[in-house]
């Protein structure tokens, strides 16, 4: 059997710097009672695992891991689901390499 | 200061933004630069891979100044099944020569370095700023821009949208459309340290040699993708990236897959023991010349990753966006010395040119590419690189078996798989596609 160790994504997003802008955030997920796929979908497509059900079922966001890729946008933003725009200027993930 | 008037505004300070803004500085226009990261290069991410000749256009003595990792004498291909490669490297003494070809670099520190050439060449830098919005005027012509520093516009005669693959100002002004799914692609990245020793010892280089690594197959899980492993000085580029389109059907992570591609056993020993201290994820244009936006239009230009200017078939980009970049700013400067408006008619001009560059040579010769390696991800990512594999082991392997015998089983193999017609339709759609 091949059982995969599982990944943890914070691990890998205490190595970054950011700059948190408290009560801004840049990604907002639209009210919803059940999530289309589109939503569900981020839960795996993002690569910070920004996005988690909560115990209601629904589809919600936590920008502070965010690494601005943009994948949610392209996934999620058409349907409205999201709306996504940049963090203000010098907020947000800051590569030291990139 | 800001209230003046600007010759042109250029939108964020990437390999294409900072190569637009130089090349305009240079010429003595007046030029403002916006980016919205704390420093120029804070919100870049590459593999990444210069390209001197590019280069050496902007800055012809980039080699003594810019912070370079290594140059590249090595390229190695690889096409994984779980628990083997089968390779095809290429090494050649005639890249150590005194003004290599291609390099390896962190692009944190190179941004910060290209963006101070910017800044010589008499353009203002604004970091920290993100532009909101474009401006228009009563005719609906882009007349500059707003941020979210200050109220009000800033105005320039020409907009550069140099805002990278997620740019939203163009795609908010319905300029061009927003990328979807299946023409861009997600790649995550990490930042593995060792000390330098080690890596020339693990990749066989001396002194500032580097090499590259690019592989397919199974890593991807039968999307379409491609992982890498870049030799740095002091440490490696790691990552792997697929199609947005094949991760939100198949519902992989992209941690996951960078986790296993980590695993796998000819990974594996590169990387061992090593200090990770960045994890980074960016969008790669994927969708080839048919993708390509409208270019220009009533005073802006778009450039670069923006443009979808990636040719994903020889994983170039940034030499296209910073090409871009330069033409796009070659072409204001020859509107401005004529004294004409930025007219989208006049700017038409950077079209032409670029379409006369490699830049648009290239992506037209492989227009139908990328197409063909979405649709037949399966085929070419996953089944492939398994029946090779097998077929390589089968080669090497001696067991007694006569060789005719162990022709015919690989030959079984491949038929068995994909059946003579898709074994023939896949060479040709591949011969026509690359053409």
């Amino acid at each position: 059997m091949n059982v995969e160790p599982s990944v943890r994504v914070e691990d890998k997003l205490y190595y970054n710097r950011y700059l948190v802008d408290v009560g801004h955030p840049h990604v907002k997920v639209r009210a919803h009672k059940t999530p289309s796929p589109q939503l569900l979908a981020l839960l795996k497509a993002c690569p910070a695992r920004c996005y988690e059900l909560n115990d209601d079922g629904q589809v919600e966001v936590a920008v502070d891991g965010c690494i601005e890729c943009g994948t949610c946008r392209v996934i999620a933003e058409p349907t409205g689901d999201i709306q996504w725009s940049h963090p203000r200027g010098g907020y947000g993930i800051l590569f030291k390499f990139g | 200061m800001i209230e003046e008037r600007f010759d042109a505004i250029v939108v964020g300070a990437g390999m294409a933004g900072n190569a637009a803004a130089l090349t305009m500085a240079k010429r003595g226009m007046k030029v403002l630069q916006l980016e919205r990261g704390e420093y120029p290069g804070s919100k870049n991410v590459q593999g990444a891979i210069l390209y001197a000749d590019m280069m050496e256009k902007l800055v012809p003595e980039f080699r003594e100044e810019a912070p370079l990792e290594r140059h590249l004498i090595e390229q190695r291909f690889w096409m994984m099944d779980d628990r083997s490669h089968v390779g095809m490297h290429y090494r050649s003494e005639d890249f150590n020569e005194e003004r290599p070809n291609r390099y390896t670099i962190i692009r944190a520190q190179f941004d910060k370095w290209f963006s101070s050439k910017v800044r010589e060449a008499g353009a203002i830098v604004l970091c920290e700023t993100t532009v909101t919005e474009l401006a228009r005027d009563g005719r609906g012509r882009i007349v500059g821009v707003r941020t979210d520093r200050r109220d009000g516009e800033i105005h320039a005669d020409v907009v550069v949208l140099a805002e990278g693959v997620n740019g939203l100002l163009g795609t908010r002004a319905g300029l061009r459309a927003r990328p979807t799914p299946d023409n861009v692609a997600l790649a995550v990245k990490e930042m593995h340290f060792l000390p330098r020793e080690t890596i020339e010892a693990r990749f066989n280089l001396k002194g500032d040699e580097g090499v590259v690594i690019e592989a397919v197959g199974t890593i991807s899980r039968g999307m379409t993708g491609m992982g890498f492993i870049y030799a740095n000085k002091e440490c490696i580029s790691l990552g792997i990236g697929c199609l947005v389109a094949d991760f939100q059907r198949t519902g992989q992570t992209p941690y996951g897959l960078l986790d296993h591609f980590k695993r796998h056993p000819s990974v594996a020993p590169l990387i061992a023991g090593s200090e990770v201290k960045e994890y980074s994820a960016h969008l790669i244009p994927e969708g080839g010349y048919k993708s390509i936006p409208q270019l220009y239009g009533e005073g802006w230009v778009v450039v670069g990753d923006a443009a979808q200017l990636n040719n994903a078939i020889h994983r170039e980009g940034s030499n296209l966006a910073m090409t871009s970049g330069r033409i796009a700013a070659e072409a204001i400067g020859l509107v401005k010395s004529r004294g004409e408006p930025m007219s989208a008619t006049n700017l038409s001009v950077y079209k032409k040119m670029l379409d006369d560059s490699f830049v648009i040579k290239d992506l037209r010769k492989y227009k139908d590419l990328p197409p063909l390696m979405h649709t037949q991800s399966e085929n070419f990512f996953l089944t492939y690189p398994q029946l090779i594999s097998k077929a390589m082991q089968n080669f090497v392997r001696v067991d007694g078996t006569p060789k005719a015998e162990k022709e015919q089983a690989t030959l079984k193999s491949f038929v068995k798989a994909r059946s003579w017609t898709g074994l023939f339709g896949d060479a040709c759609r591949i011969a026509r596609a690359w053409r």
